[in-house]
């Protein structure tokens, strides 16, 4: 009871001062806003109405048919109708636009016989998203013509499973509740011991009867609440800026996102037991915070990666909650507590924790 | 008297501290009688924070055993948690809490049940004077408020024993003199306190103290007895010529010290000197001064600087 009451008080000043800090608060709410509208907006690696011009020499049914088909596709959007390949060529060192096509006279028996290229894609190489959509578009299949470029299709196919439309924003808001989480929950709790030791509090805490457990459950329980407005709130904004969908339950998603925030606060409090400083605490974090984004498999997919870079992944918690979230809001899976993954986020917490009790102690030696 | 029957709050057996190669407390014993006011004098980086911290189990002593009310700490120094208070040097409640707040926030870590918490927190408010702050920033009170709330937040639970870190260093003569009533009525109710201090007038007000000195107590009694038990004569020199009094008397070679305050000197001389008034006076007429030299009572700043002089000069030798 005396147990409950000590560990209300951090709780309770904790929020209170929460409430008073505009900074922290701007950045719960606002750290979502601007991510989620930045990543979902701007950062887009499914190319889409890319400029382009053509040339048809040949003008036949066929030329005019594949014109059309990659149209369809709705990467390039064809602006300009030119007469010859120089013309093309002018236009993309102008930078009017990133990819050409050239379709020769003799197009419909260069389908035909196979022994020579059809037609030829002139691709803006600087940029080397453009250049990959150059080789996609080349694999686009000319009527007739049925054994063009199987391998990429196959590739193309498994993509699309679960993302139909190929948005971007569907892969990356259930990544983006991870980062985020990841961002705030391990900041915040670093920040929140060392503060007191800086601004002197700690000396009079620790001379209280307030056990370590006591003041770092305290500590940690304002920022599960936190935690969880902040999935919220992009739940809230995938669904309505960009339509994600959450196949799975949400039950299950906040399951999953306790777990993870657990493991994140944590975390925090082990920065924190162990920095001198709000600004070494904070350099903690990024020194963290920068694996976990890069090797998680939000920016890049995971099995591309190379054997120790999986390894040193395998310890960050962004990983497998990576792996679950998309599992739950993608594929409609059911959470499995018993699952690697959520094993993996428990173990992670309770290592963590157990490690910052008991280095922090109520001794100033 | 009823030193036979006296029963001790704190004692302390061979205490020392290290810090690397520096030895900030060395092999100190104390006892501090229950009820008391006891002070520990002595300039920055003399030990009295580090002793402090030891007491109350912040810091682990690097030789020696010190029992507190009965528990030996730092063994159990968390069950002393509960019975003590602690006022440290800096302010160290929360800035963007309101003084209602700290206090609230003061009363719940020490588990202090909700309508006595109510009801104490009411108390101490009206107490200190901080009735109308209540609602207030304590980040923005003044000095003395914060002070005022700081001593409110040390005694909310009633310690038995109060452990106060330089509490008035930054505090005007007023709210140091309401400060000292506060602390002699907590006193009267049986509360120990145990102050540190590098102010001389705040010393002479406890019932005991030590003088502390590069971590060794190198005096301690009441200030009375400190008082006597220095080897000094103190004389007190009045002249118009106060500088040229002052150079003459230093060149004398019995002279233990020459303090100057405004228009007149204190001036130490060993008890050993024989008729010390005589030559101090031969001296100031040698030297064409007109003065007149009394001999005075010394004052604890006297003996402060008369033992701590003596002690560096015993280490240097």
């Amino acid at each position: 009871m005396k147990s409950l009451l000590r560990m209300f008080a951090i709780f309770h000043k904790e929020f209170t001062q929460l409430r008073r800090d505009k900074l922290t608060f701007g950045m719960i709410v606002g750290m979502p806003l601007i991510q989620l509208v930045l990543f979902g907006f701007a950062i887009n690696t499914d190319v889409r109405h890319l400029t382009a011009a053509y040339v048809d020499a040949a003008d036949s049914s066929l030329s005019r048919q594949m014109i059309s088909d990659m149209e369809a596709s709705q990467v390039v959007d064809f602006q300009f109708q030119l007469a010859t390949v120089s013309e093309l060529q002018s236009l993309m060192d102008d930078g009017e636009i990133a990819i050409g096509l050239y379709i020769p006279p003799d197009f419909d028996r260069r389908v035909m016989s196979r022994d020579r290229p059809a037609a030829q894609i002139l691709v803006d190489g600087t940029d080397s998203i453009i250049f990959g959509v150059g080789q996609q578009l080349a694999s686009i299949p000319v009527k007739f013509d049925t054994s063009a470029g199987p391998p990429l299709q196959g590739k193309l196919e498994v993509r699309n499973f679960y993302n139909p439309e190929r948005r971007s924003a569907v892969n990356i808001v259930p990544g983006l509740i991870g980062v985020i989480l990841t961002m705030t929950m391990v900041l915040f709790t670093a920040v929140a011991i060392v503060r007191e030791k800086e601004r002197g509090n700690m000396e009079f805490l620790i001379n209280t009867p307030i056990k370590s457990l006591e003041l770092m459950l305290g500590k940690i329980l304002p920022y599960v609440v936190i935690g969880f407005i902040q999935v919220s709130l992009i739940l809230l904004l995938g669904w309505y800026l960009f339509s994600v969908p959450i196949q799975g339950s949400l039950l299950d998603v906040y399951k999953a996102a306790m777990v993870f925030i657990a493991a994140n606060l944590a975390l925090g409090l082990l920065i924190s037991t162990s920095a001198q400083s709000q600004f070494q605490a904070m350099q903690m974090t990024f020194f963290f915070f920068l694996p976990s984004i890069l090797l998680s498999g939000f920016m890049f997919p995971f099995d591309g990666m190379p054997g120790p870079a999986q390894a040193i992944a395998e310890v960050l918690p962004l990983t497998h909650f990576n792996r679950i979230i998309r599992d739950i809001m993608l594929r409609g899976s059911e959470i499995d507590l018993l699952d690697f993954d959520m094993l993996a986020l428990m173990g992670f917490a309770l290592f963590t924790l157990s490690v910052a009790i008991l280095r922090f102690n109520k001794r100033l030696d | 008297m009823n030193s036979q029957q006296e029963t001790y709050a704190i004692t302390a057996q061979g205490l020392s501290r290290r810090f690397g190669s520096l030895l900030a407390v060395n092999n100190i014993d104390l006892h501090i009688p229950t009820g008391s006011i006891y002070g520990f004098l002595g300039p920055n980086g003399s030990g009295k924070s580090t002793t402090i911290r030891m007491l109350c189990g912040l810091l682990t002593p690097s030789a020696g055993t010190i029992e507190v009310l009965g528990l030996s700490i730092p063994k159990q120094a968390e069950a002393l948690k509960q019975q003590i208070g602690y006022m440290t040097q800096k302010f160290s409640l929360y800035d963007d809490l309101t003084v209602q707040e700290n206090l609230g926030f003061v009363g719940e870590v020490f588990a202090i049940p909700g309508k006595q918490r109510k009801h104490r927190i009411r108390e101490l408010l009206e107490e200190f004077e901080l009735t109308e702050r209540a609602r207030q920033r304590a980040g923005t009170l003044s000095g003395g408020q914060r002070q005022r709330l700081a001593l409110a937040a040390a005694i909310l639970h009633k310690p038995r024993l109060l452990f106060l870190d330089e509490p008035t260093s930054a505090v005007d003569p007023q709210n140091r003199r309401d400060f000292w009533s506060t602390l002699f009525e907590l006193a009267e109710q049986g509360t120990t306190i145990l102050v540190s201090t590098h102010y001389m007038d705040e010393a002479e007000r406890c019932h005991r103290l030590a003088i502390l000195d590069e971590g060794v107590i190198v005096a301690d009694g009441s200030p009375l007895e400190l008082g006597r038990n220095i080897d000094m004569t103190v004389f007190e020199v009045i002249s118009g010529q106060v500088n040229a009094a002052r150079m003459a008397l230093l060149a004398l070679n019995e002279v233990f010290s020459v303090t100057q305050l405004g228009l007149h000197l204190r001036v130490m001389m060993p008890n050993s000197v024989a008729a010390a008034l005589e030559t101090v006076q031969a001296e100031l007429t040698r030297n064409g001064i007109e003065a007149s030299v009394t001999e005075i009572a010394p004052n604890l700043e006297d003996v402060f600087v008369a033992v701590t002089e003596e002690h560096r000069q015993e280490s240097a030798a």
